[in-house]
C-alpha cells in the first residue's frame, strides 16, 4: 500500500476525515482498482461533488476536480463527452447524489455514458453535521430529524438499474477486497457502472444512532450484507434485514460517447459534404 | 469566401461560436434562445463538436465546465429563469477561472414573465447573480452581424482573461432577422487560453504571471491538477486562511480591472456635437438610432452612447460624457437597471433622464424622438 500511497496520493495527507471513518478505506479501493486495471494516470480524471467523500479529489493525483454540491456527474458527463479517451471517475455521497444530484444521477445512468461513479453511502450528511439524507434508514435520528426520519431509503443499486445503468454493485467498507473488485469491473465496463459503497460514520450517523464506534459498525456491515450469490440459496426468511452485496446487475446498450461519433458526427458529416 | 446570408440574431451567435473554435454545447430548451441551441445540434457534430441537450440549466453549465476543462471552447444559451438556475456554477466558473460563455437571451421577468417578449431585465443579474464578490464580463449585441462578430470577441476575453463572459442579449436581437455576411472561417483567429510550459512537478495551477492570470493546462495532458470552488491558494489546493481569500479575491477582480481598455466596448453614435446623449444597448439601441437621426433632422443635437460592454461598467466612458453634453437619457427595457450605474458615474455632472419600458413590448423610435423633444 505504500507504494500505492505514493504513487496515487497527493503529498497533501493526513485527510481531514474523522478518525474510524470509512472514506479512507473507499477512497484506497478505489486506489487499488486503478492500479489492477493499470490505468493511464495522465488520462484518468476524478471528480467529486461537495461532502465527506467528495473531499477525495483533493488528495488523488490525478487530474481532479471538486465541483458544486450534487453537479457531479453532469461535470464528469462534460469531460467525458468532450474528451472521450479519459476515464473518468466519480466520487459523490448520498446526498450530493441522490438528494441535490438525483436529476443527474438518473440521467447520467439512463444515457450510459461511460463513466464509473462511486457513490459513498454513510447514510447521513457528514460534513454539515449529521442531517438526514436520501439513504438513511426511516425511524433513524438525525439532527433534522429528532424524532426519527419518516421518509423510506432509495435502493442505488434498484434506482441506478431503473434508470438504465449497465454495470451496478455495491460493497463495503469491510468487504474491502469485494470493493476493489467491483470497481474495478465497473472501471473496465463500458458504460454507465455504480457502485454503492457502504461506509460508517461513526462521528454523526454513529453517535446519534448509538451504531457504536467504528468497528461496531463494520462488524454490522460484515453481519448484514450478503454476497448475491449466497443470497440465491437463501429463504426470504434469512434474508429478512439484511442487503446485498458484489454485482447485482449487468446488461448490455451502447455507449453514449461511442454512439456520438459512430452515429451523430458520422451522420453530420456525410451530410455536410 | 464570404457568405452573404439572412439570419436571425440567435443563429448568428451560434455561428460565431462555430466561427471562434467552440467544441461543446450543453443547454437545456428555453425561449427565447431554443434557436442557439437547435442551430448547433446540427452545426457542432458538422464541425467535429459535441452537443447535448442536458436533464436541466444546471446540468448544462457544470457540463460546459467539465468541457472547457479539457481544453475546449464551450457555450451554453438560456434565457431568464434558466440563466437564474445556473447563477450556482458560474460562480464556481469564476473562482476556478474556467473559460465558458453564457448566452442569456433576455425575456420578461421576474419567474416565467413572458417567454416570447422582449425585455432587459437581466442587466444586474447578469453582474451579480451569483453569490459572492467575484468578476464578470458581459457583452450586449445589437445586430445580427454583431451577434456573430461580439460571440467571437467573448471568446477572445473569456479565453484571454479565464472568465465567464456573459452574453446578454434580448429577445429582439435573437429573434431579429437581418443580412449578414459571414466571413470564411478558416480566416477567423482562433481565441485560445494561455497554455502552460511542460508538465513538471512544479506545475502550479493557480500561479498567474504578470498580467495576472494563470496558464491553464488542459486534462488528460498530464498536469495532474487541482480544481476547487473553494478558495485556494495558487496550488490550487483549497486555503482558507484570511491572506490566501484576500489575495485570490483581489487577483480575480485586478486581472480584469487591470484591462478595462482590451475589455470595455463601446458606440459613440454622433455624439460629437450632441447636446443630448441616449445612453442605450441591445435591442433599444436599435431604436435610439433612428431617433437620433430624426431629431437631427428637425435640428435637435442627439447621440447615442451605446454599450456593448455591460459589466465591467464603462465607468471611463460615461464620466467622460457627462462633462460634454448637457443631458443624459437611458433607454432600456426595464424598470431603470443600468440608469442607476449612470447616475452614480456622472456624480451630478449632466441630469440623468430614464426611459423605461416594462410592458413586453420595445421602446420605439417614436418614444425617443418624444424624449428629446422633437415630434
Ligand atoms: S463526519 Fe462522518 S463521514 Fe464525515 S469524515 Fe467524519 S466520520 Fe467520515
Amino acid at each position: 500500500m505504500e507504494k500505492l500511497v505514493e504513487k496515487y496520493f497527493r503529498p497533501r495527507l493526513p485527510h481531514i476525515w474523522c478518525p474510524g471513518c470509512g472514506n479512507g478505506i473507499v477512497t484506497g479501493a478505489i486506489v487499488k482498482a486503478i492500479d489492477k486495471l493499470g490505468l493511464n494516470q495522465d488520462e484518468t480524471v476524478i471528480v467529486s461533488g461537495i461532502g465527506c467523500s467528495s473531499r477525495a479529489s483533493g488528495y488523488l493525483n490525478f487530474d481532479t476536480v471538486h465541483s458544486a454540491h450534487g453537479r457531479a456527474l453532469p461535470v464528469a458527463t462534460g469531460v467525458k463527452l468532450s474528451e472521450p479517451r479519459l476515464n473518468v471517475i466519480v466520487v459523490t455521497g448520498d446526498g450530493d447524489s441522490t438528494a441535490i444530484g438525483g436529476n443527474h444521477f438518473i440521467h447520467a445512468a439512463r444515457r450510459n455514458i461511460n463513466l464509473t461513479v462511486v457513490l459513498y453511502n454513510n447514510n447521513i450528511y457528514g460534513m454539515t453535521g449529521g442531517q438526514y439524507s436520501p439513504l438513511t434508514p426511516s425511524h433513524s435520528i438525525a439532527t433534522t430529524a429528532p424524532y426519527g426520519t419518516l421518509e423510506r431509503p432509495f435502493d442505488v443499486p434498484e434506482l441506478a438499474k431503473a434508470a438504465g445503468a449497465t454495470f451496478v454493485a455495491r460493497s463495503t467498507a469491510f468487504h474491502t477486497q469485494l470493493l476493489v473488485d467491483v470497481i474495478a469491473q465497473g472501471i473496465a465496463h463500458d458504460g454507465f457502472s455504480l457502485i454503492e459503497a457502504v461506509t460508517q460514520c461513526p462521528i454523526y450517523n454513529g453517535r446519534q444512532n448509538k451504531l457504536g464506534d467504528a468497528p461496531t459498525m463494520m462488524k454490522w456491515q460484515r453481519d448484514h450484507a450478503v454476497n448475491v450469490e449466497a443470497a440465491k440459496k437463501m429463504t426470504p426468511e434469512q434474508l429478512a434485514g439484511k442487503f446485498l452485496i458484489g454485482v447485482l446487475h449487468k446488461s448490455e446498450a451502447p455507449e453514449y460517447t461511442k454512439q456520438y461519433d459512430d452515429l451523430v458526427i458520422a451522420n453530420a458529416q456525410k451530410g455536410a459534404k | 469566401m464570404a457568405k452573404v446570408l439572412l439570419m436571425q440574431g440567435n443563429q448568428a451567435c451560434a455561428e460565431g461560436a462555430i466561427a471562434a473554435g467552440v467544441k461543446f454545447f450543453a443547454g437545456y430548451p428555453i425561449t427565447p434562445s431554443t434557436e442557439i441551441a437547435e442551430s448547433l445540434a446540427k452545426r457542432l457534430p458538422q464541425v467535429g463538436g459535441k452537443f447535448i441537450q442536458m436533464e436541466d440549466e444546471i446540468a448544462s453549465m457544470a457540463a460546459i465546465i467539465g468541457a472547457s476543462l479539457t481544453g475546449k471552447k464551450v457555450l451554453t444559451a438560456t434565457s431568464g429563469p434558466g440563466f437564474s438556475l445556473k447563477q450556482e456554477l458560474i460562480g464556481y466558473a469564476a473562482i476556478t477561472e474556467t473559460p465558458v460563455v453564457i448566452a442569456n437571451v433576455q425575456r420578461v421577468g421576474p419567474s416565467t414573465g413572458q417567454p416570447t417578449a422582449a425585455a432587459q431585465g437581466d442587466v444586474m443579474q447578469a453582474r451579480w447573480g451569483t453569490h459572492g464578490d467575484h468578476p464578470i464580463i458581459a457583452l450586449t449585441p445589437a445586430s445580427v452581424p454583431e451577434c456573430f462578430s461580439l460571440t467571437i470577441k467573448a471568446y477572445e476575453m473569456s479565453e484571454k482573461y479565464r472568465v465567464p463572459v456573459i452574453f446578454l442579449m434580448d429577445e429582439v436581437i435573437g429573434h431579429m432577422r437581418e443580412k449578414i455576411e459571414l466571413p470564411d472561417y478558416s480566416e477567423v483567429k482562433q481565441p485560445c487560453r494561455k497554455a502552460p510550459a511542460a508538465p513538471s512537478a512544479d506545475y502550479q495551477a493557480y500561479k498567474p504571471d504578470q498580467d495576472l492570470v494563470p496558464p491553464m493546462a488542459a486534462f488528460g495532458q498530464g498536469y495532474r491538477y487541482h480544481v476547487t470552488g473553494l478558495v485556494h491558494d495558487e496550488t490550487g489546493f483549497p486555503n482558507g486562511s484570511p491572506a490566501a481569500t484576500a489575495k485570490l479575491l483581489k487577483r480575480l477582480h485586478e486581472k480584469i480591472e487591470n484591462h478595462l481598455d482590451d475589455i470595455v466596448l463601446y458606440e459613440e453614435y454622433r455624439l460629437e456635437d450632441a447636446d443630448t446623449a441616449i445612453i442605450a444597448y441591445g435591442g433599444t439601441a436599435r431604436s435610439a438610432y433612428a431617433a437620433i437621426d430624426m431629431a437631427r433632422e428637425q435640428g435637435i443635437k442627439a447621440g447615442m452612447f451605446r454599450m456593448i460592454t455591460m459589466w465591467p461598467f464603462p465607468d471611463k466612458q460615461i464620466a467622460k460624457l457627462a462633462t460634454k453634453v448637457k443631458n443624459i437619457v437611458v433607454a432600456e427595457m426595464n424598470y431603470g437597471q443600468v440608469v442607476g450605474e449612470v447616475k452614480r458615474v456622472v456624480e451630478g455632472k449632466a441630469p440623468v433622464k430614464l426611459v423605461a419600458k416594462y410592458d413586453s413590448d420595445p421602446i420605439s423610435p417614436k418614444e425617443l424622438l418624444q424624449v428629446l423633444g422633437g415630434r
